[in-house]
């Protein structure tokens, strides 16, 4: 009685340690992009997790909540390079994560290439545009404005 | 390409619905992290009319919304913890469903605090 040899699915002939042709995704332009996106979905969602826990700690459960923000909670927090930071960090993983999140979606559920093709174009332009808002903001808020010749109230900004 | 799938990959139970419930939370957060930049970016415009938009999500019914979005964000937090575990631990994938009670319980404890905390704030005396 011969056993019957079931070869293990990447095998070509057994133990050749070649995948089988059948098996073989177009050879040469093979890039390792899905595997770094995968990658980036868990490293960026752990960071994530502290970050925006910090963030709705902060900014709702503390003291009055979300009734203590307004305008000067805002600069008060962007006048500190450590809030900054925070939610550049925040805004840049956020909507990265994001957008692959999406992009995968719309790779398992829209099957016309052209359809895949014009949504993720949309897509790609929306995070363009609201990380570099974002970013933009962050960066070049004046946390002390002074409105009608009067400095707005707030104990972090210079005395005029 | 067959518009109709000849079968269903489709199994069911917790490995299924957690998925289901991990995109359908993403996309919402996602949509709302748009609308959240857009809406702050308004503080580089000006004081009154950052004050102004803020001033929408003080609202009662808002207080409702966002409670639901951090409902939506602890399970995704929670169950993205799990799938990071599924891939990295060695018995993770063993572990997966009582790995996902774990997670529901953590957010049914850290959501009703949230909820307690958020809703007696946004809602109360103002």
């Amino acid at each position: 009685m011969t056993a019957t040899n079931i070869q293990s699915p990447r095998s070509g002939q057994s133990g050749s340690g070649k995948i089988a042709p059948k098996y073989q995704r177009s050879g040469s332009s093979r890039s390792n992009f899905e595997m770094l996106a995968w990658l980036f979905m868990r490293l960026s969602g752990v960071v994530l997790v502290v970050l925006i826990f910090g963030h709705l700690f902060v900014n709702l459960l503390v003291g009055e909540g979300i009734h203590a923000i307004d305008f000067g909670f805002v600069a008060g927090k962007w006048a500190d390079p450590f809030w900054q930071f925070w939610d550049l960090a925040m805004l840049w993983l956020a909507m990265l994560h994001g957008t692959n999140g999406v992009r995968t979606i719309i790779n398992d559920y829209a099957e016309k290439d052209a359809s895949r093709f014009w949504l993720k174009v949309v897509l790609y332009a929306a995070t363009t545009v609201i990380v570099i808002l974002g970013t933009l903001v962050i960066f070049t808020f004046n946390p002390c404005p002074v409105v009608d010749g009067v400095q707005l109230p707030g104990g972090f900004c210079p005395k005029p | 390409m067959p518009t109709k799938p000849a079968g269903t990959l489709y199994r069911g139970r917790e490995g299924m619905w957690s998925w289901v419930g991990h995109r359908i939370t993403g996309v919402v957060i996602f949509f709302f992290l748009l609308v959240h930049v857009l809406d702050t970016s308004l503080v580089r415009v000006s004081p009154e009319a950052y004050t102004a938009v803020i001033g929408a999500y003080k609202n009662p019914l808002m207080a409702l919304g966002e409670t639901g979005l951090v409902a939506a964000i602890l399970f995704h937090a929670f169950n993205g913890l799990r799938v990071i575990a599924v891939d990295f631990w060695k018995k993770g994938a063993k572990y997966q469903r009582q790995m996902l009670w774990i997670v529901l319980a953590v957010w049914l404890v850290v959501f009703a605090g949230f909820a307690i905390r958020h809703l007696s704030l946004a809602l109360g005396g103002h």
